[in-house]
């Protein structure tokens, strides 16, 4: 299951993720590593970024790179 | 002795400097590139010290070039000390970086920032358990509320003096093994890292350390070969992401044992993306926010630029009258001096500070990145991101603050992008011609079809250029940092330091080029002037006299409407220029050439090869739209 098909507001686990090595250096730096549990908060509308709490700090991404995330539920 | 301040995005940082930071703090380049840090001398203990703010990063990783800059200036003998800002409500993430510096083995003392804000999540943290941990000295203190400055800086004073690098982060054993193989081989390579910190960087896949190391140790490889692949196998990671989670979990398991997590109080902060991101709300409170921003800058900016210009006009009418007429040379340079000197003050005074003042609220409030999180989907239409509507917006009062509002973006494609489209926005001067000559003489609804037209221009030109500079960034990538409270200080600071910059490197350029226009006014070269324009008078369709108000009205747009009745001898359109004529020269003056002051803060802002760039685009731009214009209002008339 990539981010964008996790249900909003319920914990998932980072697997891994796929993509250039730019984009796994900045999902890293924010601190976006496999392991770590994300939580979606909300949508933009019309197909717009979305939002995940990332260890208590609230983080945008574009729907292409939440995509390239795979998660699994706890 | 110099102080350098590094931390995370969002942590405060640029709080802190500017608490201590006096009206003299410099801005700064790394040497051959564009990495930028301000520096500025602080009064301490009696001593005058420098501080140095570098750069936010979120890592040290040598691999991104910005973040190599800063290693090789940490590193480097121009730092004797560096305070570590660590946002204390999210310690673990900022760790991390922690452990990072740690290993460059510089004199370090972590500032613990934000201690209010971790006190209301209820965390509790163990200062004196922190410090041994770190083997650093840790200052707990609230940048925003200057609480514990001076302490930090004293401590920081003393570190530096004695000029001690702090205990090493250990890593697992297998790893420490690993480490301990590659230092002993690393130890006479010459390099501004020291072994440890090499055999880290080469563990991590560093490629331009490791070239550097080959052309002095070429053997090396094997072993690093050998080292990494024992990591894939037993870690079943590559190397890099081992490191990586090594120190992520070593930051994690310090925070934890420092950290005692209590009751946290919920306040209308935590709510209040419920609102301002909501998926209708959000967008009506940003159309409310981006208008009462607009509109008090600009209507503060009328307010002082009516009086202060007709001083002007006064002090211009006196002048030339001490001078003796206005035919003479004298006179007509020294009124080209005044006119550039007061273009500055009109810009400066009435719109830069109060829009400067407001940006840097919006962005210490937090608000930017919560607008590129809801317009990024619709920006991403014509091939921009979220935050590029900022300077669009302002563009429609004044492009020369539409231009320095595109500092927000990071993206260099994008800051070009986004400048060239804000030249493109019909500024209020230009709003002058497109009243004066269409809506004045053809009726209110044909100006507002040249807007709607310049809207659906601008979209195009926005297409075509994002297909023509290639995309890099792969999508949004931004945290949203928590709702603060901006700091007077910081803001009021921040805004002078821009205001200096426009003074210092564009106003010159201003009334220098206000000087050159003079001269030619007085030279008599209108015939000259005209003949230039010719062709495209020509292809439009105009009068032969539009080349002086077109070339003039580069220097204010505004001039291009009053010169133009000066050169056709009357100030009554209607007589001497057919309706076509009318659409097709304000179509033409709402896209062609940036004026002066916004050539200049392009030039100052993204260089000389992107100002002319702009020049020549939007020069073929008008053109083609205001042939287009005059085709469709031949049809129409």
């Amino acid at each position: 299951m990539n981010l964008l098909g996790a249900p909003k507001g319920k914990a998932v686990r980072v697997v891994d993720y796929t993509g250039g090595k730019g984009v796994s250096f900045k999902l890293r730096q924010l601190g976006l590593c496999p392991g770590r549990e994300v939580k979606i908060l909300r949508y933009a509308p019309m197909g717009g970024p979305i939002m995940i709490d990332v260890d208590g700090r609230s983080v945008a991404l574009g729907r292409g790179i939440a995509s390239r995330v795979k998660v699994e539920k706890i | 002795m110099r102080i350098g301040l590094i931390g995370q995005p969002n942590c405060g940082k640029s709080t802190l400097f500017n608490q201590v930071a006096g009206y003299k703090a410099e801005t700064g380049n790394f040497s051959g590139t564009t990495v930028t840090f301000t520096e500025s001398k602080v009064r301490l203990l009696g001593q005058v010290v420098d501080v140095v703010d570098l750069p936010g990063t979120y890592t040290l990783a040598g691999t991104n070039p910005a973040e190599r800059e800063v290693i090789k200036y940490l590193t480097s003998n121009e730092v004797d000390v560096v305070v570590n800002v660590l946002d204390a409500s999210h310690l673990s993430h900022g760790l991390a970086m922690t452990v990072e510096l740690l290993e460059l083995e510089v004199p370090v003392v972590v500032a613990l920032n934000m201690m209010d804000e971790a006190d209301r999540l209820g965390i509790h943290i163990d200062i004196k358990a922190l410090e041994e941990f770190l083997g650093a000295p840790v200052i707990p203190m609230i940048a925003s509320k200057g609480r514990g400055i001076q302490p930090l800086f004293t401590k920081a004073y003393q570190v530096g003096k004695e000029n001690k690098g702090p205990a090493q982060p250990r890593y697992s054993e297998d790893i420490e093994k690993y480490l301990d193989i590659l230092e002993n081989e690393l130890k006479d390579v010459e390099s501004y890292l020291k072994p440890r910190a090499l055999a880290i960087k080469l563990l991590e896949g560093d490629e331009a350390i490791l070239k550097d190391i080959l052309n002095q140790k070429p053997e090396i490889l094997g072993d690093l070969t050998s080292i990494r692949e024992g990591l894939r196998h037993t870690r079943g990671q590559s190397s890099d992401w081992v490191i990586n989670g090594e120190r992520t979990s070593l930051a994690g398991q310090i925070a934890s044992r420092v950290i005692k997590q209590g009751q946290r109080k919920i306040t209308f902060r935590d709510k209040l993306d419920d609102i301002l991101l909501h998926p209708v709300l959000g967008y009506i409170f940003l159309i409310l926010i981006l208008y009462l921003f607009f509109q008090a800058v600009y209507s503060l900016g009328g307010l002082i630029e009516t009086p202060l210009m007709s001083l002007f006009e006064q002090f211009e009418n006196w002048t030339v009258n001490l001078l003796g007429g206005s035919q003479n040379i004298v006179s007509e340079l020294v009124v080209g001096l005044i006119q550039g000197v007061a273009g500055g003050v009109a810009i400066v005074l009435p719109y830069l500070v109060p829009f400067l003042v407001g940006l840097g609220v919006l962005e210490d409030v937090g608000y930017l990145p919560r607008v590129a999180f809801l317009m990024d989907s619709l920006m991403h239409k014509i091939g921009l991101h979220g935050k590029s509507i900022v300077p669009f917006i302002l563009g429609f009062g004044c492009n020369v603050p539409a231009i320095m509002a595109t500092r927000i973006l990071e993206d260099k494609r994008e800051r070009l992008i986004s400048a060239a489209l804000s030249t493109l926005v019909p500024c209020a001067a230009r709003l002058s011609v497109v009243f004066g000559l269409v809506a004045f003489y053809l009726g209110p609804a044909l100006a507002l079809g040249i807007y709607l037209f310049n809207l659906f221009v601008i979209a195009l030109t926005a297409k075509i250029l994002s297909k023509l500079v290639p995309e890099t960034s792969p999508g949004l990538i931004l945290e949203m940092p928590v709702y603060r409270v901006p700091t007077l200080r910081t803001v009021f600071n921040k805004a002078w330091w821009r205001i200096r910059e426009f003074i210092v490197e564009a106003w010159p350029l201003l009334i220098v080029g206000s000087i050159v226009l003079a001269a030619l006014n007085y030279l008599n070269v209108a015939v000259y002037l005209n003949n230039l324009v010719r062709p495209l008078s020509w292809i439009l369709g105009l009068p032969h006299e539009v080349g002086v108000p077109l070339i003039f009205g580069v220097l204010r747009k505004e001039l291009s409407l009053v010169m133009l009745g000066q050169a056709l001898g009357s100030m009554s359109f209607s007589d001497v220029l057919t309706p076509v004529q009318m659409v097709t020269y304000a179509v033409f003056v709402v896209f062609y050439i940036p004026c002066l002051a916004t050539m200049v803060v392009i030039r100052k802002e993204l260089g000389t090869k992107a100002m002319w760039y702009i020049v020549l685009l939007t020069i073929i731009i008008a053109t083609l739209a205001a042939l287009f214009a005059r085709g469709f209002t031949e049809i129409i008339y």
